[in-house]
């Protein structure tokens, strides 16, 4: 059984089409990375998901409970921060955390041991006192996010965790749902794709509420077409030659100069297809005998491949899958 | 149960937590006091009854309940906390019964307040108490009425004025359904039986006997109906209103 299954999802709000035909899967141990550029349905996904909008079509089960038959069963299960992370300002930390628990039948000493628990998880000792509504979005942020992991939920959501914080903030975020996921199924929506590296095991991209891309972030990385390309700084003297040179290589679609500094050029060898060059590109180097500086190989740009899926996207729900 | 508890607990502290349950509960007082001695004629009556302190309730309601009411669920969905509140296993239910019996519980804590009237119309004369504590029973019903429909109308939009007004107008209809202000506009095309049940609605026709200290079993059928009526009208308010 899946720790969360959503197929043929459909949601319309009059004659705007939000989300469409969106399926898959999370289990336990992943974390699924939302990907998507504003209003691609992101937000929409996650509060059906969550129970808090109906489906139009489609079903959505967590744990094995379907969110239209038995949706307390899943809320139960589910622990949600909401996109922007509402709150009630006029409550404490303190407060707030509490009507949570009891809401989610937390009691007792369990309920004291339980908080204490999460507050230190989530640094929250110093601010426990405040009114929410003073506090800053970071820790308003992480307030949102005690809430949702405060019953240890199979099932977490979270709409953008990391937005409007700080680095520092965001890796403690990353960090704290790394450590999370072993025995969690976790959904994250994000606009930052180093995130997606950072923390994700899946990845999922729709846009105008289709599904556009399902894999993990290597298998995005690999849709680009800088997968595999090579960059490389020789001595400026040499760049002409080695740029005739290499683009005269099989394996080799085109080769760019992307810098040129104190003597240095930098030079981007794209391979056709995302094939592997790097071998060709170093033989060259050492027969041909230019000052070698350095040599890398490219995973693939994320964001140039979120840009590219986004806005050209296949047609006719054809979806990238590798 | 236990999560309606919780919800009742932390909409009745929200109240205290911000000036307005104070504020509230100061002008009642002040103004309760004007109306029964100035308006009312309290002592020029000469007569050991509270009537004077609660003919005037139902008007006072008209403005001071929406003002408690507005807030209920329209703070909630602009500041978007209905999402949250709707994701926690709680059902659409439980959420309109915890949320309004605390702004019942608020209303009945400032009805409370007025005691001293009370001690003093005992230190003055030699009144009928059941009557006057069927007279609170009374109003307290009353109070859960226009509660009631400011709740729903709180749900339907998001600001909080405009709760309020709407609120307000609504109320008014219901204090007026007996009278020519609004059966006027039904005599001319509706049948008679309408007309009468729309005359039968009035907040007034209902409250009459109650604040002179008669319990009349159909007036507390008349109130319980109409709250039941409203929080329902409350739960699909908040399912059809609250993603949008």
């Amino acid at each position: 059984m899946h720790a969360i299954e959503v197929k043929h999802l459909h949601k319309h709000f009059g004659a705007l089409q939000a989300v469409e035909d969106i399926s898959f899967t999370v289990d336990c141990g992943d974390v699924l990375g939302f990907l998507g550029p504003n209003g691609a349905g992101k937000s929409t996904t996650m509060k059906m998901i969550a129970g808090f909008l109906e489906p139009s079509k489609g079903t959505v089960t967590v744990c094995g409970h379907d969110v239209l038959e038995d949706p307390i069963r899943v809320k139960e299960k589910i622990g949600y921060l909401p996109e922007g992370a509402p709150l009630y300002g006029e409550m404490t930390p303190a407060g707030f955390l509490n009507f949570i628990a009891e809401v989610r039948g937390i009691e007792g000493s369990r309920k004291e041991k339980r908080i204490a628990e999460v507050v230190r998880q989530i640094h929250l000792e110093s601010v426990m006192e405040q009114r929410i509504e003073t506090l800053s979005k970071g820790y308003k942020r992480r307030v949102g996010l005690a809430q949702a992991i405060l019953h240890d939920p199979k099932v977490l959501i979270l709409d953008e965790p990391t937005d409007g914080l700080d680095p520092n903030q965001k890796h403690d975020v990353r960090t704290l749902i790394k450590a999370m996921a072993k025995d969690k199924a976790i959904i994250i929506s994000t606009h930052i794709l180093e995130e997606v590296d950072a923390v994700c095991t899946q990845t999922i991209i729709i846009a105008q509420g289709r599904l556009l891309f399902q894999g993990t972030p290597a298998e995005l990385a690999a849709q680009s077409m800088f997968h595999n390309a090579v960059s490389l700084a020789i001595g400026s003297e040499a760049a002409e030659d080695a740029k005739l040179h290499l683009a005269a290589l099989a394996p080799v679609h085109n080769v760019e100069t992307i810098g040129i500094a104190n003597g240095t050029t930098r030079l981007l060898i794209v391979p056709k297809n995302g094939a592997s060059i790097m071998a060709a590109v170093s033989d060259a180097v050492r027969t041909q005998g230019w000052p070698l500086l350095e040599l890398r190989q490219e995973e693939g740009r994320l964001d140039e491949v979120f840009r590219l899926i986004t806005t050209q996207g296949p047609h006719q729900g054809e979806v990238f899958t590798s | 149960m236990r999560n309606t508890l919780a919800i009742f607990k932390r909409e009745l502290l929200a109240y205290f937590s911000t000036p307005v349950a104070y504020v509230f509960i100061v002008i009642f007082l002040f103004i309760t006091g004007i109306f029964t001695f100035y308006l009312g004629g309290f002592y020029e009556r000469n007569q050991a009854d509270l009537e004077p302190f609660f003919q005037f309730h139902p008007w006072l309601y008209l403005f001071l309940i929406p003002a408690i009411s507005m807030r209920l669920w329209a703070e909630e969905r602009k500041s978007g906390t209905v999402e949250l509140l709707m994701t926690l296993p709680v059902s659409l239910i439980q959420a309109v019964l915890g949320k309004f019996p605390a702004a019942w519980c608020f209303t009945a804590i400032a009805l409370a307040l007025t005691f001293p009237i009370w001690i003093t119309v005992n230190y003055l004369g030699d009144p009928d108490n059941t009557a006057i504590a069927a007279g609170y029973i009374g109003s307290l019903l009353m109070a859960g009425g226009f509660l009631a429909i400011g709740s729903c109308i709180s749900a339907l939009t998001k600001n909080q004025v405009i709760a309020f007004v709407i609120s307000v107008v609504i109320c008014f209809l219901f204090i007026l359904s007996g009278f020519p202000i609004v059966l006027d506009f039904f005599q001319g095309w509706a049948p008679k039986a309408i007309v009468d049940a729309i005359g039968s609605f009035s907040f007034l026709f209902h409250f009459s006997s109650i604040r002179k200290g008669v319990i009349d079993v159909r007036d507390i059928i008349y109130f319980t109906t109409l709250i039941g009526f409203w929080l329902y009208a409350n739960t699909i308010a908040v399912e059809t209103k609250k993603a949008s």
